[in-house]
């Protein structure tokens, strides 16, 4: 599963947006079934996602579709997107594992013969959500993506939200560390105020820091930011190339031992190293349109 | 045949998309469309087609479209006029056209 840096969400029954989706430079774009539309509209936005499916493309990016809560209408928007093979679908508050096997259940019902699997992200949104967090990474190998839902979990555990976000921190690392567990992504949740870039900016670099592997843009003004934060920058790549190098020479060498620099370089070194050249390459592939 | 039961709308007057708004005829015959575009001399004919084929498609006739566009690309069209087919009591034979 390639990696998506940025994945910006718009409002499912906003045909000016929908068409428009490929021109953000966005990784991914997400179609929002769920709060982005008001429930006398969710009929209408469910046709008009459905259509923009079937009629256009994303262009590079990886679209996403965004359902209601199967205990709403996700069933008829299961129904109603899945044959038109969207890349991904995305299950708001996700409290336990049988939620995303029913959900499997029901998206290999409506899957065309031939349709490529489609997979799912689970977003956790609630503390029960959380401590189920790598049972839900682990339900279905459909799931390849954990995310979290930041202003909804704040809300339930009476917190008040910060543009520092110290309330999500153990949320946030739950998370990265049950998709680890899951051996899938983290993505974090959206940085809501759109006017704060320098706000965004520090967000998107804890979240990376704590291991997410991307970030969702709820305006298209901060893609460009998110995708900087999220790109391995040059000394990165650098250093990467230069320890898988190290690693080589001392085996060709025979030596049980690497170092670089001076320093030591063991297993988890030359793994993150791999993962760092990995992203690069994921990257480089997404904006050939190779998806 | 696809049978509209009462009046319904879809879509908006926002850029990009088109109001789609069906009533039954009064008189029992072929649909009539109504339409107001800004690219009408462009696109007009094209359009018109459009709701056309999705009124054969699901055999619909007796209706009156009014419908009032601001630019929607096709498949706006195709999604808007079946919504509001569907909030007019019609049984759709394809959800996606």
């Amino acid at each position: 599963m390639k990696i998506n840096r940025s994945i910006l969400i718009m409002p499912g029954n906003n045909p000016g947006m929908l068409q428009n989706c490929s021109i953000f430079d966005a990784d991914a774009v997400i179609f929002d079934l769920e709060d982005a539309v008001i429930p006398q509209e969710k009929d209408a936005a469910r046709l008009l996602v459905a259509n923009a499916l079937r009629h256009n493309g994303g262009g590079k990016a990886e679209i996403m579709v965004r359902i209601n809560p199967l205990d709403t209408c996700g069933k008829e928007d299961i129904r109603a997107v899945v044959p038109y093979g969207p890349a991904m679908l995305v299950v708001p508050k996700v409290e336990k594992e049988t939620e995303i096997t029913d959900i499997v259940r029901l998206v290999k019902d409506c899957e065309k013969t031939g349709q490529n699997p489609i997979s799912l992200t689970a977003v956790l949104e609630t503390p029960l959500g959380l401590f189920a967090a790598a049972a839900i990474g682990m339900a279905d190998r459909r799931v390849a993506a954990l995310s979290l839902g930041g202003e909804d979990y704040a809300t339930v555990l009476g917190a008040r939200r910060t543009k520092e976000g110290q309330e999500l921190f153990v949320a946030r690392s739950l998370i990265v560390n049950a998709a680890a567990a899951a051996g899938i992504y983290a993505i974090d949740t959206p940085f809501t105020d759109s006017n704060d870039p320098e706000g965004l900016e520090k967000d998107a670099l804890l979240a990376r820091q704590l291991g997410f592997k991307g970030k969702i843009a709820i305006n298209p003004r901060q893609v460009e930011i998110i995708n900087r934060i999220f790109t391995p920058d040059p000394l990165e790549i650098e250093w990467a190339r230069r320890v898988l190098l190290a690693m080589e020479k001392a085996q060709q060498e025979g030596a049980g031992v690497a170092s670089l620099d001076g320093k030591m370089i063991d297993k988890p070194v030359a793994v993150r190293a791999r993962q760092v050249l990995q992203a690069v390459g994921d990257i480089e592939q997404g904006k050939e349109g190779v998806l | 045949m696809g049978s509209v039961q009462q009046k319904a709308q879809a879509g908006s007057l926002e850029s990009g998309d088109i109001l789609v708004m069906v009533s039954p005829a009064e008189n029992d015959g072929d649909a009539v469309i109504e339409l107001e575009s800004l690219v009408m001399p462009q696109y007009g004919r094209a359009i018109h087609e459009t709701i056309k084929t999705i009124l054969e498609k699901n055999e619909v006739r007796n209706v009156c479209i009014k419908a009032i566009d601001r630019g929607a690309l096709d498949f706006a069209i195709r999604a808007r006029v079946l919504a509001a087919l569907l909030r007019a009591g019609v049984s759709l034979k394809e959800e996606s056209e």
